[in-house]
């Protein structure tokens, strides 16, 4: 509870929302029919996620988690190119 | 004066972007299709992240210039590194996913006609029978 206490409540706010917001991509990940659906609510999850890496080292002014945003960033970018690679079918 | 300024910019701009981003969860939620969802889940999250990143920004440039703090300068720095990263990477991953979507024959909600289906099937499939057929004739001709 100490660390929740360091932020104003604005910033609490937005990572709530955010947090909301990965909860329903979450969701989409379980329920979803086909494939390509489950690879639509990762990535958007891996997107809300380098943004609240973001609003969070902002919040605590700490430039280490933006760093480790950046890096999260072009390792989903290619995971997710990855795993559209293999759905597509073929030679690699 | 100015300070309280650019908070007003800063809580805007955040309004705005967990607007966005609060969007982008309710269309996955609720499109029926994979490729409306895809519309929801790029380019909403992209749109808002330009603005939550920007209101990061705006808070560095502010803690550097008005509070002479040389830390705010590398948050506003890395922050807009990160924001160009996530510019890049969101629609190309979006592209290759319809792409993947299409290519292992999910069809869309109420589709009647599917114009590129034939295209695509016709060309991936023709291309590797053909080199194989060239080839083998090379070998053979060699042999002979």
């Amino acid at each position: 509870m100490i660390g929740f206490m360091e932020f104003s409540s604005e910033y609490l706010i937005v990572f709530l929302a955010l947090l909301l917001c990965s909860i329903m991509a979450i969701i989409r990940v379980i329920r979803g029919p086909t494939a390509p659906d489950r690879i639509v609510g990762l990535d958007t999850i891996n997107t809300i996620v380098i943004v609240l890496m973001v609003v969070f080292g902002a919040a605590k002014s700490e430039v280490i988690y933006i760093d480790v945003a950046i890096v999260y960033a072009l390792l989903s970018f290619i995971s997710t190119l990855f795993i559209a690679k293999y759905l597509e079918g073929g030679d690699f | 004066m100015i300070g309280e300024i650019f908070d007003i910019i800063i809580y805007i701009l955040l309004g705005v972007g967990v607007f966005f981003n609060i969007l982008a969860g309710v269309g996955l939620l609720r499109f029926p299709d994979v490729y409306t969802r895809l519309h929801a889940g790029t380019k909403c999250t992209t749109f808002g992240s330009i603005f939550l990143v920007g209101s990061v920004i705006l808070l560095g440039l502010k803690t550097w210039l008005w509070n002479n703090d040389v830390n705010g300068s590398v948050i506003a720095i890395h922050s807009a590194i990160a924001l160009i990263a996530i510019l890049v990477t969101n629609p190309t991953g979006a592209h290759a996913i319809a792409r993947a979507a299409h290519r292992s024959d999910v069809e869309p909600v109420g589709a009647v006609v599917d114009d590129l289906k034939n295209k695509t099937v016709t060309k991936s499939v023709k291309k590797k029978p053909a080199a194989k057929k060239k080839a083998v004739k090379k070998k053979t001709g060699a042999k002979k």
